[in-house]
This record gives C-alpha cells, sequence and structure tokens, in this order.
C-alpha cells in the first residue's frame, strides 16, 4: 500500500506546514518564510504522488469514500493556495490554509483507509468527473471563506484602531475583498457542473434526474445561496463586510453538505 | 596606533553650533587634506551631516592626535572659542569609535530611529576620504565595516519599517484598506499644512488623482496644479465623494463639516466602495460616528499620532536587536584591530618557531640516546642559532614598521603566513574606552 506510505509522509509534512506557519503569524521575522513553503511543497507532492498510486493499485478514481473524499479535498484546498500565492503572493494565507488543510487530513486519516472494492453503483466514468467538480468547488469556497475571515479580521484592527503584528501582516482589505469574490466567482461553475454531472449521473444510477435526496437538495441550496450572493455584488455592491459573511455562512453550510448530511440525514448519496 | 573619534551631534550641541561646523561639498575635500596634511594624522574620514559632525583618525599618540583635531576644528570656525566648542564635543577612542560608527551608521544614533538617510552620508564621507587618499588599512576596514552593519541591522531587524510621521501614516493606512492606489482617487479638503503634507504623500505614492476642494476658490486652483490634480466647488464636495477614495480633510472651520447622515448616503451611493477619512482638523471637521458605517474608516490627528507612537515603539524594540548586531560586529572588527598589533604578532611568531624547534627536539633526542650531554647541548644551541638567524630579518622589518600604516599589513602578512592565533587578553578586550 504505497499510496498509504506517502498519505502518511503528507500528513507529516502539513503538521510541520501548520505549525510553521501559524509560528510565522506571531514572529517579527520572515527568516522561516521560506521553510514553510519547502514543507507545504513537500506535502503537496507526496500528496500528489499518494493520490496517483491510489488511483494505480485500485484502477478507479479514488473519491468513493468519505476518506478519500477528504483527502482529495485537502490536496484541492493546497492546490488552490499554491496557485494563489503564485498570482497574488499572500503568503499569510497559508496560515489559514494549513491548519485547515491539517485538520480536514488528519480527519480523512481516522476513517478506514483500505481500498475496497468498487460499489456497483460507482462504476461508472461520471464517478470522477462529479466528485472532482463537486470537491474542488468546495475547496474554492473555502477559500473564500479564509478570505472572509482574514477580512473581518482586519477590518476590525482597521476600524478599532488596533495595530498589532497580524494587522501588519494581513494584506489590504481590497485584496481580501477580491480574493472572496474570485473565488466565489471559481467555486460556482465548479458546483454547478458538480450538481449536474451528479443529476445525470444519477439518471443512469438511479433513473431520475433529481429525487430529492438531501445531497441534492442541499447542494442546490447551496448553489441558491451563492448565486445570490455573487448577484448582490454585482446588483446591490454588497462587498466588504457583508461578502466576508457571506463566505463564512456559505461555507458552514458547504461543511453540511459535505459531511453533515451523511452523518444526520437519511439518503441515497451514502458514499460521500 | 590608536583610532581616534572627535565629534559633535544633536546629543551634545544646538543646531547654531552644528550649523556652523559642518563641511559641504568643497569644505569636506579640502578639509581632509588640511587634517591629513599633519604628520600626527595617519588618516581621517569627516563626516558631516545636518545632526553631527565627527572626525575619525588614526593617530600614534592619542592625546596628541585629539588635540590636533580639536585645533583644526577650531581653526575651521576660529569665532566659536576653543573652551565652548570643547564643551559639545565628544571624544572615543578605539573600541569606543567603532561601537559609536557602527551605531550611527544602523541609525541607532540618529535623532529619528531607523531613518535611512544616514547610511548613504556616511558612504559619501567615505567616498570622498577614498577620493583624496585620506585613509589606509584601518579606516577602510572600519567603514566598510559599518556599511556592513548598518545593512545587517536593516535586513535583519524591522527598524526601518512603518511610517513615524503622521502624514506617512495616513498613507500607510490607505494601503491597508486599498490594494493599489493607482487606481484611487484622493481628495483634499481645505489647506492645512499637514493636509496638504498628506496629500503630496499620496501623490508620491502613486495615487491616481488629487480633487482638491477650498473656500478660496484660486488657492484650490494652486493646490490642484501642484499635485496635477483637479479642482471641485468648496459646495460640490459632498457630490464628488461618490467618486473619491481618499479624502484628506483639513479646513479651520469649527464644526462638522462632513456629517453622519451625508456619508451613509454616499457610501450607499457608492455601492459601498470603501472610503477612507482623515481628519488631521483641529477642532475636527468629521462627525467620528461615521467611523461605525460599514466600509467607512475615519482617522483622526489623535488616532494618526497614536499609529506613530506605536511605530516608534517598534522602531525603539527592534533598536534593541540592533545593539545585539552592532556588538557582534564591535567584537569582531576589535578582534582584528587587536590582532594587527606588531607586538603581539612578534611574540606569536616567536612563540610558534620555538614550539616547533622543541618539538622536533625532542624527537631527535628520544631516537639519539647515545649522545653526551655536552653534545646534546651542542645541538641545542644550534637550531637555537638557526631560527634566531631566520627570524632575525623579519622581527627587525617588523619593529621597524611598527610605528606606521604599514606595519599593519605586515603584521597582518606574518599572521596569515605563519598561521598565528593571536591572543587578545579578554580584560583587555572587553574594556570600555574612558573618555580621553
Amino acid at each position: 500500500m504505497i499510496n498509504i506510505f506517502f498519505f502518511k509522509i503528507a500528513l507529516g509534512a502539513y503538521f510541520l506546514g501548520t505549525a510553521s506557519f501559524l509560528y510565522q503569524l506571531i514572529s517579527r521575522r520572515e527568516g522561516h518564510k521560506r521553510f514553510s513553503f519547502a514543507i507545504t511543497g513537500v506535502g503537496f507532492l507526496s500528496h500528489t504522488v499518494a493520490l496517483i498510486t491510489r488511483t494505480i493499485e485500485a484502477a478507479h478514481i479514488p473519491i468513493t469514500n468519505m476518506h478519500e473524499a477528504m483527502s482529495f479535498f485537502s490536496w484541492a484546498l493546497v492546490l488552490a493556495f499554491l496557485l494563489i500565492e503564485y498570482k497574488y503572493r499572500i503568503y499569510v494565507l497559508g496560515s489559514f490554509v494549513l491548519p485547515l488543510t491539517f485538520i480536514s487530513l488528519i480527519s480523512s486519516s481516522a476513517l478506514p483507509m483500505e481500498i475496497k472494492m468498487l460499489d456497483p453503483m460507482l462504476q461508472s466514468a461520471w464517478l470522477g468527473v462529479h466528485t472532482i467538480f463537486a470537491i474542488m468547488g468546495a475547496a474554492a469556497f473555502s477559500i473564500a471563506f479564509l478570505a472572509g475571515v482574514m477580512y473581518l479580521l482586519q477590518e476590525w484592527f482597521l476600524k478599532s484602531k488596533r495595530f498589532n503584528i497580524l494587522y501588519s501582516k494581513l494584506p489590504s482589505l481590497d485584496l481580501l475583498d477580491d480574493l472572496n469574490y474570485r473565488a466565489i466567482s471559481f467555486g460556482f461553475p465548479l458546483l454547478t457542473l458538480g450538481i449536474i454531472t451528479g443529476s445525470i449521473w444519477a439518471e443512469y444510477a438511479w433513473g431520475t434526474y433529481w429525487n430529492w435526496d438531501p445531497k441534492q437538495t442541499w447542494s442546490l441550496i447551496l448553489w441558491l445561496f451563492y448565486a445570490a450572493m455573487l448577484h448582490s455584488r454585482l446588483s446591490a455592491g454588497w462587498r466588504g463586510k457583508k461578502a466576508a459573511y457571506m463566505a463564512i455562512i456559505g461555507f458552514v453550510g458547504v461543511v453540511f453538505t459535505f459531511v453533515g448530511v451523511n452523518m444526520l440525514l437519511q439518503g441515497k448519496h451514502i458514499f460521500v | 596606533m590608536d583610532i581616534i573619534l572627535v565629534g559633535l551631534s544633536h546629543n551634545t550641541a544646538p543646531v547654531e553650533i552644528r550649523e556652523r561646523l559642518s563641511f559641504s561639498g568643497e569644505q569636506l575635500t579640502a578639509g581632509i587634506s588640511r587634517l591629513r596634511a599633519h604628520e600626527e594624522i595617519l588618516e581621517c574620514v569627516i563626516l558631516s551631516t545636518c545632526n553631527r559632525v565627527e572626525v575619525y583618525t588614526t593617530v600614534e599618540k592619542p592625546e596628541l592626535g585629539v588635540a590636533r583635531v580639536k585645533d583644526f576644528l577650531h581653526a575651521y570656525q576660529p569665532d566659536i572659542p576653543l573652551e565652548k566648542m570643547t564643551l559639545h564635543l565628544y571624544t572615543h577612542k578605539n573600541e569606543g569609535v567603532v561601537r559609536h560608527l557602527f551605531r550611527v551608521a544602523s541609525s541607532l544614533d540618529s535623532m529619528v530611529i531607523g531613518e535611512t538617510q544616514i547610511l548613504g552620508q556616511v558612504k559619501d564621507a567615505f567616498d570622498c576620504a577614498l577620493l583624496n587618499k585620506t585613509t589606509g588599512v584601518v579606516l577602510n576596514k572600519l567603514f566598510k565595516k559599518s556599511i556592513f552593519t548598518a545593512k545587517r541591522v536593516r535586513t535583519e531587524t524591522r527598524i526601518g519599517e512603518s511610517a513615524v510621521s503622521i502624514s506617512f501614516a495616513a498613507v500607510e493606512l490607505a494601503k491597508k484598506i486599498f490594494s493599489n492606489l493607482r487606481s484611487k482617487t484622493g481628495m483634499l479638503i481645505g489647506a492645512g499644512e499637514m493636509g496638504e503634507l498628506a496629500a503630496q504623500n499620496l501623490v508620491n505614492s502613486g495615487i491616481k488623482e488629487i480633487v482638491v476642494s477650498n473656500r478660496n476658490y484660486g488657492r484650490a486652483l494652486d493646490l490642484a496644479r501642484s499635485y496635477n490634480g483637479r479642482v471641485t466647488r468648496f459646495e460640490d464636495f459632498l457630490q464628488e465623494m461618490v467618486n473619491v477614495d481618499v479624502v484628506i480633510c483639513s479646513t479651520g472651520a469649527p464644526n462638522y463639516v462632513i456629517r453622519f447622515e451625508d456619508i451613509e448616503d454616499i457610501i450607499h451611493r457608492r455601492k459601498n466602495r470603501p472610503l477612507f477619512f482623515i481628519d488631521i482638523s483641529v477642532p475636527r471637521n468629521i462627525d467620528p460616528e461615521i467611523n461605525k458605517i460599514g466600509n467607512v474608516f475615519l482617522y483622526d490627528i489623535d488616532d494618526l499620532q497614536a499609529v506613530v507612537e506605536t511605530n516608534l515603539k517598534t522602531r525603539k524594540e527592534e533598536a534593541e536587536k540592533g545593539e545585539q548586531i552592532v556588538a557582534e560586529e564591535v567584537g569582531k572588527f576589535t578582534q582584528w584591530f587587536k590582532s594587527l598589533e606588531v607586538v603581539p604578532t612578534i611574540i606569536a611568531l616567536k612563540d610558534k618557531v620555538e614550539e616547533i624547534r622543541r618539538k622536533e627536539l625532542e624527537r631527535t633526542m628520544g631516537r639519539l640516546r647515545s649522545l653526551s650531554p655536552e653534545e646534546v647541548q651542542i645541538i641545542d644551541g644550534l637550531t637555537n642559532t638557526i631560527i634566531n638567524k631566520i627570524l632575525h630579518n623579519p622581527l627587525v622589518a617588523l619593529k621597524l614598521e611598527a610605528h606606521s600604516t604599514n606595519g599593519l599589513l605586515y603584521a597582518e602578512a606574518v599572521r596569515k603566513l605563519f598561521d598565528l592565533e593571536i591572543k587578545v587578553s579578554e580584560k583587555e578586550n572587553q574594556s570600555d574606552e574612558p573618555p580621553l
């Protein structure tokens, strides 16, 4: 099980990365910034190798249970972070992304990890398409959530005129609001595609496009919420603080749809 | 040889004295050449800024050197009585000079700690001395190391970060609200001096445009021209606020010119795009309540002053780290300087050679057990003579050059050629030189 070996290396690297990035928040020196990124890079590479080897070992896309889904979610989150860092250079975002990644990955590691026989219901080309869209969308919404949290912190510092180390590390409000907006405009089409491919697959597997399964219902609620959020920004100028709050509420919805529905509600969408 | 510093700064002398003793371009060139012409002065550099005039020299006899520099300064400004001038002068010797210059270059001794100009001024003073060939081994190394130390302090601490003036603090805050000032517009209402300065700083930071509004239309036109901006009539500035992003207010009005209801309405019309208000007027011209409106940020003069004070405090904390770096570098330099001294080099060289002789003799004697005591003594004498003859010329040369800057080069060469370790006694190394 070579994939589990690499998975564990990634987990260890993300643990160190989390510690390093959190320390960075309170440290005045920026000397170990490079270390933080190097260790995150190591984590990301081994995680990529883990996903590839698992795909080969299982002979299908490894997003078929909660362990695999959360693992892929963590991977997508770090991918998003690295891309944003490349473009915007908001390295302080790492101090928020890495802890979330680590929490998600360690929860994933607590779940059964072995590769099981693929349920006949999942034997379809739609497996990869649907799950990848849905989870990448969730990662994008998570970035928007983190940008929202950072925005609210920075806004509070500026309004209450508190100038601490965190204030000096956080970027401008404009940039954080922009990141929030871009993350959602990126996540929204992914969610849309996730829902569409899901219903097509449902038509093959369950014989109907839409049967108000809890997962479907909640996805639709999320879709409506984010659509409203984008619309209100463009038409009524709901930016800044309001957008930050909405991104946070949206994220609660994402977590519920992703994990909560399976734990609390009965439905056909039992795999993830 | 000793390094001597005679000087005065904002810590010891009022501006009336400093300005008269300062050396500008040509005076500086003439000054160092004149000073260097004295045979007591082996090397010299004059550092002259608006906050300090300092003469760095290396001399053979420190007391004489100090007197010579004082005479030189007195001759430069004869109308300041020597006694009066001496009151303001400080002198340092050797390690004291090194520490002083390193602190000065690192801006730890500046009026505003962490300011960046001083390093350039130190470089200029050194360049001028180099150009006029008034420096040698010691001051060259001293000044290069001071520049190196200053750079270390700048990169390893946050001493130079964050604004320490009110108008810069305002720009810094604007950058925490807006990601790119180049696409933003500023507005200046009124024409207080501080407001104009803040507006100028916004222009320097690349803001797209400044709109000026003033009760006196002509004054507004003048200001707008100087910022390359445009004018809006005083009655219309609220209308204009829908389009601008940073508002600097510094009118002489006795009441609020900008009220809560106005801004509530404007922010709505702006579709919540953030608006940053800087109220530099006393009494305040902007209702402080507007800070409670979403996406509106209001800073008055006290808030900005608080920012500046926090930043100054940070700089002071960072200065502590700077002092540690300076102490480290002073230690290294002093070690090097002490090792240059000729006498310790001679002793070390003799010790090393004697050590080799003794070891080799012991080994040989171990193998030649059949020798009689007389024969042993003869061989011992022979080796002694050989090393003495070999060392004779180098030692004479070293002693001869001991009293010139060349001696230092000789000593350093010998030290490197023979891989000598010069022991600098700890006590001597740490002694803080008392002022001369």
